[in-house]
């Protein structure tokens, strides 16, 4: 069964085509790892899929419903797809505890006692109940990706959309992280992440799928995509990453 | 005590040879105007109209009861332009199509007042309005004369919380939108706390010249500290109560602005970490 169909969807921005006719499929419960260069769109797939940005053409099917269709109302569906930012972005004027918890209050309409347990309950299982009444200031950034992450699980989202996550950390913050994201996946969070970290989407991911120029190239299961990618342009791209280390 | 090193050493013999360097330029210029001064020609004349003890000591209660009546104006007036400044603020930020008159009036609002000395606004709304023949506790100047600096002052604060808005970095509305909340909701728990906090140094700027202003009433009725020095002075046919007046304003705008200041250091501080 399918959580996520796109539909040729396309976007530009001015005269600058970022998505271009592109199609894809995720799997209830599947992890997909989208690589590419910077600019191949990545980011902005993630957020036309969060209605973030609003798509030009094409369909984005979340179970059985068109959201890409203009006339809905885009705050209802984005409870349900989760957003994780490669910045964190955080509120800092909010505890820890209060920005996991705004969302789930003032959306979702829970009282504030049954959000904050559930919020520690969160917590507490990815190693931060120390920090609920932290400001994010105070915290390192991969303690901060890890709140961020938690605040948008706080929502139940069916959908977890995951943009670069690991890309402003220090590298010795990346592992916390990851294991976070393998948390969910054991969990079978359906999961769609944009990465550079191409040992982990190796690692971890159901499928692998490379952007070039907001269109998908090949999409393949790791094992087939890292080792015999079947187009040239993905070769192209790992050997340049080969050689850059 | 411990061992200084060689750079605290030369440290200190900076710091005490630019001690003996400021005492000495202050005191220079102390000596300088104190002697100075009353060499000028009109010095007894001057010193007799403004700096006279008896008349400080004779008018300074009164003067001191009429300023509750400038705080009084000031502490009803503040939150108006708070509360006034915000939604205009809010309008001028909006999108939505219905609200489009709201905008071009907040807009309309910010050029026209702000375009106009407030002191004109307490002639114009303060005589102009209970001219219009109103029946009596509505034709009090309090409140045409509130409404005249509530006006004024709005559209400059306005542009304080509107700046303060779009400070707000757009990430974090998209962090807030992504999560599901709604426009507005993502306006009044993230992004105005933030914006309003950022702004608190300029608003505390507000704050003292509108404490200053409140004195603009004077021209159009209440009495307060500025009209009970006025009366004093043809009163007695003497100044001093000008700077009795004056003394009163600076023992409370002085430390609010070294309030400001601090918060103001106190965000640079934050900041730069």
């Amino acid at each position: 069964m399918y959580k996520l169909r796109l539909k040729s969807v396309s976007k530009s921005f001015g005269s600058t085509r970022v998505i271009n006719n592109l199609s894809l499929e995720v799997e209830t419960g599947e992890m997909v790892c989208l690589i590419g260069a910077s600019g191949s769109g990545k980011s902005t797939l993630l957020r036309c899929i969060n209605l973030l940005e609003p798509v030009d053409h094409g369909e984005i099917w979340l179970d059985d419903f068109d959201i890409a269709e203009p006339a809905l109302d885009p705050d209802p569906i984005r409870k349900r797809i989760g957003l994780v930012f490669q910045s964190f972005n955080l509120f800092p004027h909010l505890s820890v505890l209060e920005n996991i918890t705004l969302a789930p209050c003032k959306v979702n309409g829970k009282s504030k006692k049954d959000a904050q347990d559930h919020a520690i309950e969160l917590l507490e299982r990815f190693g931060l109940a120390d920090k609920a009444g932290t400001y994010p200031d105070h915290l390192s950034g991969g303690q901060q990706q890890r709140v961020a992450i938690v605040r948008t699980l706080a929502m139940q989202p069916e959908l977890l959309l995951l943009d670069e996550i690991t890309s402003a950390l220090d590298p010795e913050l990346v592992g916390e992280v990851l294991d976070v994201v393998r948390t969910l996946k054991a969990q079978q969070m359906t999961m769609v992440l944009a990465t550079h970290e191409m040992a982990f989407a190796r690692e971890a991911a159901d499928r692998v799928c490379f952007l070039d120029h907001g269109s998908v190239v090949e999409i393949a299961s790791p094992d087939q995509l890292f080792t015999q990618p079947a187009e040239a342009r993905t070769r192209e791209f790992l050997a340049r990453l080969l050689a850059e280390r | 005590m411990p061992k200084l090193n060689r750079r605290q050493l030369h440290d200190q013999a900076i710091r005490r040879r630019s001690l003996v360097i400021s005492s000495a330029s202050l005191f220079a210029v102390c000596a300088g105007l104190v002697l100075l001064v009353p060499m000028a020609p009109g010095w007894t004349a001057v010193k007799n109209s403004f700096f006279n003890w008896d008349v400080l000591v004779k008018t300074f209660p009164k003067l001191l009861s009429a300023f509750v009546v400038d705080l009084k104006i000031f502490l009803w007036s503040a939150p108006l332009i708070f509360v006034l400044s915000l939604a205009i603020a809010l309008a001028r930020n909006t999108r939505r199509p219905a609200l489009f008159p709201l905008r071009l009036f907040g807009a309309l609002y910010t050029d026209v007042l702000r375009g106009v000395p407030v002191i004109l606004l307490v002639y114009l709304i303060g005589f102009g309005i209970p001219g219009l023949g109103l029946p009596r506790p509505y034709n009090s100047p309090y409140i045409w004369g509130t409404v005249a600096l509530v006006l004024g002052y709005s559209a400059y604060v306005a542009e304080v919380f509107r700046a303060g808005i779009e400070s707000v970095h757009a990430s974090q509305s998209a962090a807030a939108r992504s999560l599901g909340l709604s426009e507005s909701a993502t306006m009044r728990y993230v992004v105005l706390p933030q914006a309003i906090r950022r702004q608190i140094p300029a608003l505390m700027n507000f704050v003292i010249a509108l404490l200053k202003d409140v004195a603009l009433l004077s021209f159009i009725g209440p009495i307060e500290i500025l009209r009970q020095a006025n009366v004093y002075k043809s009163l007695m046919a003497n100044f001093t109560p000008y700077v009795g007046a004056a003394i009163i304003f600076l023992c409370v705008t002085i430390p609010v602005t070294r309030y400001a200041d601090y918060l103001l250091a106190r965000q640079r501080r934050e900041r730069s970490v």
